[in-house]
C-alpha cells in the first residue's frame, strides 16, 4: 500500500472489485450539529484504515453509519458494491457481513461466552448447532479465551471480554470489521492483549476500520490514517507520512497533544 | 363459634380464586409482553396503539372492566367465549377482564425492565444482523424479564386479590362465599379472619418464591 487511494466517483455503475466500503458525499446532522460533512471515503479489500481525531469529531458516528446503526441524511454508502438498504431483512443480512466491536464490549450479559459467539451463527446464518459450537470454540481459542467458554461476560476481565467480542464478530465471517475505540475502556495492562489480536487479524488480511488513539497500532498495522476534525476528513495519509509530516494545522495540533502523553 | 365453617365450600371457593389467578396471570403475561413489544416497536402506529391501550385500561377501575365484559360483551354483543352455562361464561368473562386489565401493568413493569437493558446490548445484536423481533425476543426481553421479577411479583399479588372483583358478575370465588357467610352467620370477625388468612396463604409464598427467583436470575453486568 503506497499511496492514498483515490475516492471513486459517486455513482459507480459496476460493483468495484477492490473497493469494499465506499462512502460518497455522506452528510449527517444531530439536530443543529453537522456531525458528518461531505465525507468521501473508500476502503479497499484487505485494507486497514485507522481513524483518529479529537473527541466529538464524528469518528464513532462515521463508524456506525457503515452498518447503519446511524442513518445518514444524504450521500451514499455501499458495501461490496451494494448500497445500504433501508431498515429490514435486507439490512440485517448486510449487517451480518459487517463485524462491529464496541468500546464497551456489549457482550450479551445473560448468555455465556460460548453462547455469545454462537448466537449470530445460529440465528442469522442458520448454521447447525454442532458446527456453530466448533467454530465458536476455535475462534475463542484463536483470541486466547478458549478456557472461559462457559463463563458469563461479567466474570471476565475487560480485555477478555473484548477478545470475546472480536470472536463474536468474526464468527459471522464478516467482509469488514469496524472497531470503535476497542481499547479505550480497558485498563492499561489489558490493552496489548486486544491489540495483538487485532494485529493478527490485520496480518491475516481482514479489512478493518479502526477508530483508536493507539498510535502504536496505527503505525504498525494501518495502511492508511484518516484524520477527522469537526465532522470532516481533514487529512488522509500513510501512517509514516501522517505521523512524521502532518500537513494540516489541526493534525499538527492534535498530534502534539497526544504524543506528549 | 366456627359452626359456619364448611371446609368443602371454603376450599372450593379458593380453588376458583386460584384458577382465576393462574389463567389471568398466564394470559396477562402473554398479552402484556406483546403490548410491551408494541410500545418499543419502531412502527409509530404500533407504539400509539400500545400507549393508548395502557393509558386507557390502567385508568379504568377493574370493577368497570369486569362489568363491561358481562354487560357489554356478553349481554349486549352475545360474546360467550364458547361457554354453555352462566358459571362457565362468567368465569371466562372474568378471566378475560382480568387479563385485559392486568396486562397493562405487566406491560409497564416490563417496559421499565427494558429500560434497564443498556442500548449497547440491542446495538450489538443488530450489528450481528438479528431482526427487530430477534433482538427483542433473544436479547432485550430475556434481560428485561430478569430485572422485573419483583415488580411482576407485585402485579401477581395484586392480581390474586383483584380476582375478588369477579364476584360482581357472580363468579363464585372466595370473596363471594365470604359475603354469603357474613350475611348468614353472626360471626363477622372469625369469617373475615379466615378469608384474610386464605389470601395470605396464596400471596405470601408467591412473594417469597419470586423474591428468591429474582435474586437467582438477576443479570450480572
Ligand atoms: N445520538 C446523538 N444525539 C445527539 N448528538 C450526538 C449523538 N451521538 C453523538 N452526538 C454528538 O455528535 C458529535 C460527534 O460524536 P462522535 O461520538 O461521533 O464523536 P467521536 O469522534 O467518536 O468522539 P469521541 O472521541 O469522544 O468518541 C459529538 O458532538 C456528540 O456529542
Ligand atoms: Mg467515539
Amino acid at each position: 500500500m503506497s499511496g492514498v487511494s483515490v475516492t471513486k466517483g459517486a455513482e459507480d455503475a459496476v460493483p468495484a472489485t477492490t473497493d469494499l466500503v465506499v462512502l460518497s458525499n455522506v452528510n449527517k446532522h444531530f439536530g443543529a450539529l453537522h456531525v458528518l460533512q461531505d465525507i468521501d471515503l473508500t476502503i479497499a479489500r484487505g485494507e486497514v484504515v485507522v481513524v483518529i481525531g479529537p473527541s466529538g469529531s464524528g469518528k464513532s458516528t462515521l463508524c456506525r453509519t457503515i452498518n447503519r446503526l446511524e442513518t445518514i441524511d444524504s450521500g451514499s454508502i455501499a458495501i461490496d458494491g451494494k448500497p445500504l438498504p433501508e431498515e429490514g431483512r435486507e439490512l440485517a443480512r448486510l449487517r451480518a457481513d459487517v463485524g462491529m466491536v464496541f468500546q464497551s464490549f456489549n457482550l450479551f450479559a445473560h448468555k455465556t461466552v460460548l453462547e455469545n459467539v454462537m448466537l449470530g451463527q445460529l440465528k442469522v446464518r442458520r448454521t447447525d448447532k454442532k458446527a456453530a459450537e466448533e467454530k465458536a470454540r476455535s475462534l475463542l481459542d484463536r483470541v486466547g479465551v478458549g478456557s472461559q467458554a462457559d463463563k458469563y461476560p461479567a466474570q471476565l476481565s475487560g480485555g477478555q471480554q473484548q477478545r470475546v467480542a472480536i470472536a463474536r464478530a468474526l464468527a459471522m465471517n464478516p467482509k469488514v470489521m469496524l472497531f470503535d475505540e476497542p481499547t479505550s475502556a480497558l485498563d492499561p495492562e489489558m490493552i496489548n492483549e486486544v491489540l495483538e489480536v487485532m494485529q493478527q487479524l490485520a496480518r491475516d488480511g481482514m479489512t478493518m476500520v479502526v477508530v483508536t488513539h493507539e498510535m502504536g497500532f496505527a503505525r504498525s498495522a494501518a495502511n492508511r490514517v484518516v484524520f477527522m476534525a469537526d465532522g470532516k476528513i481533514v487529512e488522509e495519509a500513510t501512517p509514516e507520512e501522517f505521523f512524521s509530516n502532518p500537513r494540516s494545522d489541526r493534525a499538527k495540533d492534535f498530534l502534539s497533544k497526544i504524543l506528549h502523553h | 363459634m366456627f359452626d359456619f365453617l364448611d371446609m368443602d365450600a371454603l376450599l372450593g371457593a379458593f380453588w376458583v380464586t386460584v384458577k382465576l389467578t393462574v389463567y389471568s396471570a398466564i394470559g396477562s403475561l402473554i398479552w402484556g409482553t406483546l403490548l410491551a413489544g408494541m410500545r418499543v416497536s419502531p412502527v409509530p402506529l404500533m407504539r400509539a396503539v400500545g400507549t393508548a391501550y395502557v393509558n386507557v385500561v390502567r385508568n379504568i377501575p377493574l370493577t368497570v372492566v369486569i362489568l363491561f365484559t358481562s354487560l357489554g360483551l356478553f349481554q349486549t354483543l352475545g360474546v360467550t367465549l364458547a361457554g354453555d352455562n352462566f358459571t362457565v361464561i362468567n368465569f371466562r368473562l372474568a378471566v378475560l377482564g382480568l387479563i385485559a386489565y392486568t396486562a397493562a401493568f405487566v406491560c409497564e413493569a416490563l417496559r421499565s425492565g427494558i429500560n434497564t437493558v443498556p442500548v449497547g446490548q440491542a446495538e450489538a445484536a443488530r450489528a450481528l444482523g438479528l431482526s427487530f423481533t430477534q433482538v427483542l425476543t433473544l436479547i432485550v426481553l430475556p434481560q428485561a424479564f430478569r430485572s422485573v421479577v419483583n415488580p411482576l411479583a407485585n402485579v401477581l399479588i395484586a392480581l390474586t386479590k383483584n380476582t375478588t372483583v369477579a364476584s360482581v358478575i357472580g363468579v363464585a370465588e372466595a370473596s363471594l362465599l365470604m359475603k354469603s357467610w357474613i350475611e348468614t352467620y353472626a360471626a363477622l370477625l372469625p369469617i373475615v379472619a379466615i378469608f384474610a388468612f386464605g389470601f395470605i396463604c396464596l400471596t405470601l409464598p408467591t412473594g417469597l418464591v419470586l423474591g428468591w427467583v429474582s435474586k437467582k436470575v438477576a443479570v450480572k453486568r
